[in-house]
């Protein structure tokens, strides 16, 4: 029962950073149908650009507030340079786009930070927290925590504000959007920023625990893009619902079936999904407008 | 005579294959061209998949895996010759394309990019965890293809380099014939007409699901006999044929030199193979140039560069 409970603890845990990411490709997709395939790397970023600043003497919080808002600049010239000039391109063509902006950034991090694995100390210490037999780590609290918090944050932000309404006008219908007078342009750099900040601050979290290398952007985003999947394209629940599934999934895997294919659940998530539930647990059955 | 575009595409490319030896400084060229050829067999198959049927692979190296692993473990395991292994990798390739495409491919866009992308990463897993049959990351030893040594008894002595570069030239151009038949059948047109407008395709009688899996399968085909030559010829295979990277070069080739276009696709294939070879730095900017290479070329050349070339030289003439 306890071996149980630990791997549940483990499964929340990167089920948060997954959930992140999740959330991260979904306002990407809702404000504009692209696909970001960078969404990964910007989790990447935001660990090892917290790394880099706290290792050149900045406290901790400030080194992952510089690592935040200069991720969140990435992912506004990310749009600004890659997306919108490429604009009714077709889907294959922003896959394209998105996969080489994911390499580009995976190189450049490569030659910046170095090949090694990073990491930096956990925000409030790394004594386990006994729960009934099994144990978890004060820094899972922080990651499941951040990634309520963000998903709180967001439905606050898309229900209750002019601008999030916006957004959300904006993935309903960008033309009828633009004739009521909202700036779908603006919209766009907002999502990009906003999904960037989310994915960096789930980096942040996540570090301590998962630790960060140039390459583990890949990963994060193929996991993240079958939990938004399970959960239902385009649904911020379904993304929070689905990363933290994914998680679990893969944690129980790694407990009772093989540590070594644990990284393989993400891709049979995603095809027994599309032949089962295309929809996603939470997602509405679509048309395509002609 | 007026040439159609299959047969000068045909054309150019046995003229290149003949006559670039005449130019090589040492015996090493051969190999490099062998190598050129090779990813050029690959990306014809991107052209299919991505240029004409409009989807795209994020994992098509796991079917270079699976070739080259074929030709390393079906003549050891059950002494199947290795010509008959290159046959076998293709089936499996086949298959599994048709099993992981059939319920994709009935969705629009972007799924089969990232479905790809997890049987990529699924294919090099196995072979660098299954150590017991792959000999996981250190790689295994592929036998002799034999066919040089049937070539010499009949009087032709090539050089291990020459007969590579010859074969794998004679395999390409087979390729590209096989592609540009394809391209001028009604399953061709077919998968031009999807990629146009999935709608207007559809409404004239055009079955998209099953037009596009079959795109698919025959371009994992293609991967998986890139992957079985690259074997046969090194005589050694480690996983990272199957690798993200590897899949992301093929992708980056086709969209260099031109998605829609054969010709293109190899031009891009040779200009990313010589890269590495004229620059010995790149390897630490690989990624950083593929990346950049990916994202220019689908702004600024949407078509790739040898198609905006031609247009350009054309456009000049008349």
């Amino acid at each position: 029962m306890s071996e149980l409970i630990q791997f549940l603890f483990s499964g929340v845990t990167v089920g948060a950073v997954y959930a992140l990411v999740a959330l991260g490709f979904t306002i990407i997709y809702n404000a504009s149908d692209v696909v970001n395939f960078a969404q990964g790397e910007f989790v990447m970023l935001g660990g090892m650009i917290t790394w880099f600043a706290h290792e050149a003497g900045l406290p901790l919080p400030l080194a992952a507030l510089i690592a935040i808002v200069l991720t969140s600049a990435l992912g506004v010239a990310m749009n600004k340079l890659a997306i919108e000039p490429a604009r009714g391109a077709p889907v294959v063509s922003l896959i394209i786009i998105t996969i080489g902006a994911s390499i580009f950034i995976q190189g450049t991090a490569q030659l910046v930070f170095g090949k090694q694995i990073h990491t930096f100390p956990a925000f409030s210490g790394d004594t386990p927290i006994h729960v009934g037999g099994a144990t978890i780590l004060p820094q899972s609290l922080w990651m499941i925590a951040g990634a309520l918090a963000v998903f709180l944050a967001l439905w606050l932000f898309f229900s209750r504000t002019l601008l999030g309404r916006a957004v959300m006008a904006t993935a309903n219908n960008r033309l009828a959007a633009q004739l009521v007078g909202i700036n779908t342009n603006f919209v766009m750099t907002l999502s990009f920023a906003l999904s960037a900040a989310i994915g960096a601050l789930g980096g942040v979290l996540a570090t301590p625990v998962t630790l960060t290398a140039y390459g583990v952007g890949i990963g994060f985003a193929l996991k993240g893009f079958a939990g938004a999947m399970l959960g239902g394209m385009g649904n911020p629940k379904g993304a929070l619902l689905g990363g933290f599934l994914i998680g679990l999934i893969e944690a129980l895997t790694a407990g009772y079936l093989s540590s070594q294919y644990k990284d393989a659940v993400a891709f049979v998530v995603i095809l027994l999904v599309l032949f089962f539930l295309p929809q996603g647990l939470f997602g509405r059955k679509t048309t395509d407008r002609v | 005579m007026k040439l159609t575009p299959k047969s000068a595409t045909l054309l150019v490319l046995a003229v290149l294959v003949a006559l670039s030896p005449l130019f090589f400084p040492s015996g090493y060229y051969y190999r490099v061209g062998a190598l050129i050829f090779v990813n050029g067999i690959a990306v014809t198959g991107i052209v299919i998949l991505t240029g004409w049927a409009g989807q795209i692979s994020l994992g098509h190296a796991g079917f270079a895996g699976i070739g080259a692993y074929a030709c390393a473990l079906a003549p050891a395991h059950w002494s199947l010759h290795p010509a008959l292994a290159v046959v076998l990798g293709a089936a499996i390739s086949a298959l599994l394309a048709w099993l992981v495409g059939r319920p994709i491919l009935r969705l629009r866009g972007y799924y089969l990019g990232v479905a790809t992308l997890g049987f990529g990463i699924l294919v090099s897993m196995v072979l660098n965890n299954e150590r017991d049959l792959t000999r996981g990351p250190d790689g295994i030893e592929v036998p002799e293809l034999g066919l040089r040594a049937l070539l010499k008894g009949w009087g032709l002595d090539l050089s291990n380099g020459q007969f590579w570069y010859f074969f794998c030239g004679l395999c390409l151009i087979a390729g590209a014939w096989l592609a540009l038949n394809l391209y001028n059948s009604p399953t061709g047109r077919a998968l031009r007409a999807l990629h146009g407008s999935e709608v207007a395709a559809r409404t004239v009688g055009v079955d998209l699901a099953r037009m596009k899996l079959q795109a698919f399968m025959i371009s994992a085909v293609y991967a998986s006999v890139s992957g079985s030559l690259l074997a046969l010829q090194n005589k050694f295979i480690t996983p990272d044929v199957a690798g993200f990277m590897h899949s992301i070069e093929m992708v980056t080739m086709a969209v260099l030199g031109g998605v829609g276009s054969v010709l293109g696709a190899i031009f891009g294939a040779g200009a990313l193979t010589l890269l590495p070879q004229a620059l010995t730095v790149f390897a630490e900017y690989e990624q950083m140039v593929l990346g950049l290479v990916m994202m220019l070329v689908m702004i600024f050349l949407r078509e790739g560069l040898l198609p905006s070339i031609l247009r350009k030289l054309r456009g000049r003439g008349e």
